[in-house]
């Protein structure tokens, strides 16, 4: 056993060396920016369009005191619902000539006037294009009987007194964690798939294959990639976390904390999602090693990435279903199927609060992470170092 | 007890040993019945033009593939990779990762086979600089030659010190001048009692460095014994020049007797020389030159192998 986990160490630390130490890696640790990016700019973009998009607006035409106590009610209105739910309002002065005032003002642009209201609060008249809009109409006869109302509607004192909810955060905030943390963990395995698919290619393409299985075994070499891999994305991990988390402390008040906490509480959710997100790695990352152990070519890699990215999805489809029904017989087939059963786990932490079935799971995924990688190790002796006799099918796992 | 004894006597005199190995690829039997003992300490070859099954040979030996069926055993293990720290094994298909500085890539491989990476690399330093590539320590592979990357290879297998070096056409694609270099590598890793075991498909480096042979033909074994024995299969051959062109002394020659460029090249008749010698001065024969040679592996090689593989492995010259 010593020299099978020094043997898998060799290999390990050459590879971990050799992607972490490369220039490549760099972009790696940068890849989570390019979505961020992305999002930035295209969330900055669309601000700026919004911001200049005008919303149309309510042109009232009033003595300054009846404006003054229509858009009083118009503030109280905000203040309930927010300033985007509530129509603008713009006061002008009477002119002389009513209807060629109205006619000019619902001619403008600057801003785009929906509708005109003029006359008095006892007697208000509206003129515009309200056919499709009976919400601002309705807005409109609301902000009135508010205005007329005046200083009758003095808001009632209501002592407030602030309690801690019993339940902690609602099912919802909790969805929405065990959401994040299935989607954070997919892609992630997501993106490292492919890289874990053609781990093979540099021994192959480099004819150093020979001089490592000549001196270790196939199994021990499979494990040493593996988790080789696994710590330089672990690495990664702990940079990207970290600049997560300075982020959100940066733009969210409150920071981290803020979010909505897991069933199971941070600490544990954490390395939940650490123990996660290394058994999805090590479970995809095993089948995908042993298939790109297939391919001889990186064109080979390319054509096998879509399939696989096809199946990822499928099983990300699968957990998903467990997603606030955790004990729903098809949240359990989900724990239950190996590939599927780290995101389906993940989102029961965010759910639920017992810690024993993450025990069970993360136990259960080892042994099919160990039965992958024996499989994969027979496979590859099998199939590209053409080794041993040749078996029928049904005998094939006993070689 | 005794049993036990005596095996392990065998063990320690031999440092190979194959018996009844076969190969099978599917429906095509790459190695046919392969039996071999290489003595610990010598230098051993495997004798055969390309696709003899050499190389299958060697890496069942080393356990990179498993038989098919037959027994082996390497430096008196049956699982040739319990024994990986004691190996080297250079492959016929050469290759190191080209990022690798070639002071890393020689203690990678010592890694490998259990040498600690620290020990690894202050011993890759002593290497190169004892091969005259010490320049080339903290350089990556991909910017040495092809030699020279080869040469680094060559030092990764014998960084951890082994006790079996095992070599698959060690010479192929190295000038003249690392082939000698090579050579002289293997002397002197057997002068400090290393077994060296290496194929080859060139007859000249098998017959410069080898004490023992086999030569292996369509999957078989064809010889297995000394270079000595496999040459004293054939008997001297005499190249003969004479100025008579004819006379009582003819009867001497054997009628098998080829003329080459004005001699006669006949095998030396059972009697020896002194017969020859007399039959042809008292017949007159007015003896010019008169040369016995001793036959050579390759000579030996189409007697054992048969014409057609010694055909096949004369397309490579030695340099």
């Amino acid at each position: 056993m010593m020299r099978f986990l020094r043997s898998a160490f060799v290999v390990g630390r050459r590879d971990f060396s050799a992607t972490v130490l490369s220039k490549t890696f760099i972009f790696f640790l940068l890849a989570p920016l390019f979505p961020a990016a992305m999002g930035t700019l295209f969330g900055g973009i669309g601000a700026r369009v919004a911001a200049q998009t005008e919303r149309p607006a309510v042109a009232i035409v009033a003595e300054q005191t009846e404006f003054r106590r229509i858009d009083e009610a118009r503030n109280q209105l905000v203040e309930a619902l927010g300033d985007g739910a509530i129509i603008k309002l713009v006061g002008y002065s009477p002119e002389p000539d009513r209807a060629a005032q109205e006619q000019r003002l619902l001619a403008s642009h600057t801003p785009p006037i929906r509708a005109v209201l003029s006359g008095s609060l006892d007697h208000p008249r509206v003129v515009g294009s309200l056919g499709n809009d009976p919400a601002t109409l309705s807005q409109l006869q609301l902000l009135i009987e508010k205005a007329r109302a005046g200083d009758r509607d003095q808001r009632s004192d209501m002592d407030v007194t602030e309690v801690q909810s019993p339940s902690g955060p609602s099912q919802s905030d909790r969805v929405s964690t065990a959401w994040g943390a299935q989607a954070i963990l997919f892609f992630l395995t997501l993106m490292l798939s492919t890289m874990v698919m053609s781990q093979l290619i540099e021994e192959k393409s480099n004819k150093i294959i020979e001089v490592i299985a000549a001196a270790v075994p196939i199994d021990a070499m499979f494990v040493g990639k593996l988790f080789a891999m696994l710590a330089a994305s672990v690495l990664a991990l702990i940079v990207w976390i970290a600049a997560g988390a300075l982020l959100l402390q940066v733009i969210k008040h409150g920071g981290a904390a803020s979010l909505p906490p897991p069933a199971v509480g941070w600490p544990e959710f954490l390395l939940l999602s650490v123990i996660y997100f290394g058994m999805n790695y090590l479970l995809f990352g095993a089948a995908f090693l042993v298939i790109g152990a297939q391919a001889s070519t990186a064109r080979e890699v390319q054509t096998m990435s879509l399939p696989v990215t096809f199946a990822q999805m499928l099983i990300f489809a699968l957990a998903a279903t467990a997603i606030n029904a955790p004990n729903s017989p098809m949240a359990l087939a989900a724990a239950a199927f190996p590939l599927s059963s780290p995101l389906t786990m993940m989102a029961r932490g965010a759910e639920q609060p017992e810690i024993w079935p993450h025990v069970v799971a993360v136990l259960w995924q080892a042994a099919w992470v160990a039965l992958i990688l024996r499989f994969g190790a027979q496979l590859f002796r099998k199939t590209v170092l053409k080794s041993g006799p040749r078996l029928p099918w049904w005998k094939f796992g006993r070689a | 007890m005794l049993r036990q004894a005596q095996h392990e006597r065998i063990d320690q005199a031999l440092a190979v040993q194959a018996v009844d190995l076969v190969k099978d690829f599917g429906d095509t039997r790459a190695v046919d019945g392969v039996d071999l003992a290489v003595p610990t300490g010598s230098i051993y070859g495997l004798l055969g033009p390309n696709g003899a099954g050499k190389t299958t040979t060697l890496r069942m030996l080393i356990g990179i593939i498993d038989p098919s069926s037959g027994t082996r055993r390497v430096l008196g293990r049956e699982r040739p990779l319990e024994a990986a720290s004691e190996i080297g094994y250079l492959p016929e298909e050469r290759g190191l990762y080209p990022a690798m500085h070639a002071r890393d890539a020689i203690a990678f491989m010592g890694a490998l086979r259990g040498l600690p990476i620290a020990e690894g690399r202050r011993r890759a330093d002593e290497l190169l600089v004892d091969h005259k590539l010490g320049d080339w320590a903290r350089k990556p592979i991909r910017t040495l030659s092809k030699g020279m990357a080869q040469i680094v290879q060559l030092l990764g297998t014998i960084v951890h010190k082994p006790r079996l070096i095992v070599l698959d056409e060690p010479f192929a694609g190295l000038d003249a001048i690392n082939q000698a270099r090579l050579e002289e590598l293997i002397r002197r890793e057997t002068r400090s009692g290393v077994t060296v075991l290496f194929s080859t498909h060139v007859i000249a480096h098998a017959e410069r460095l080898c004490e023992q042979v086999a030569i292996i033909a369509k999957g078989k074994v064809a010889f297995d014994g000394r270079v000595d024995e496999a040459r004293s299969r054939l008997r001297p051959i005499v190249r003969l020049r004479t100025r008579a062109s004819d006379g009582p002394w003819r009867s001497a020659i054997p009628a098998s007797a080829r003329r080459e460029g004005g001699e006669y090249v006949f095998e030396l008749p059972e009697g020896g020389p002194e017969p020859l010698l007399k039959a042809l001065i008292d017949g007159g024969a007015g003896i010019d030159t008169l040369n016995i040679e001793r036959p050579g592996l390759h000579d030996a090689f189409v007697a054992i192998a048969g014409d057609s593989v010694a055909a096949a492995m004369g397309e490579e010259k030695p340099q």
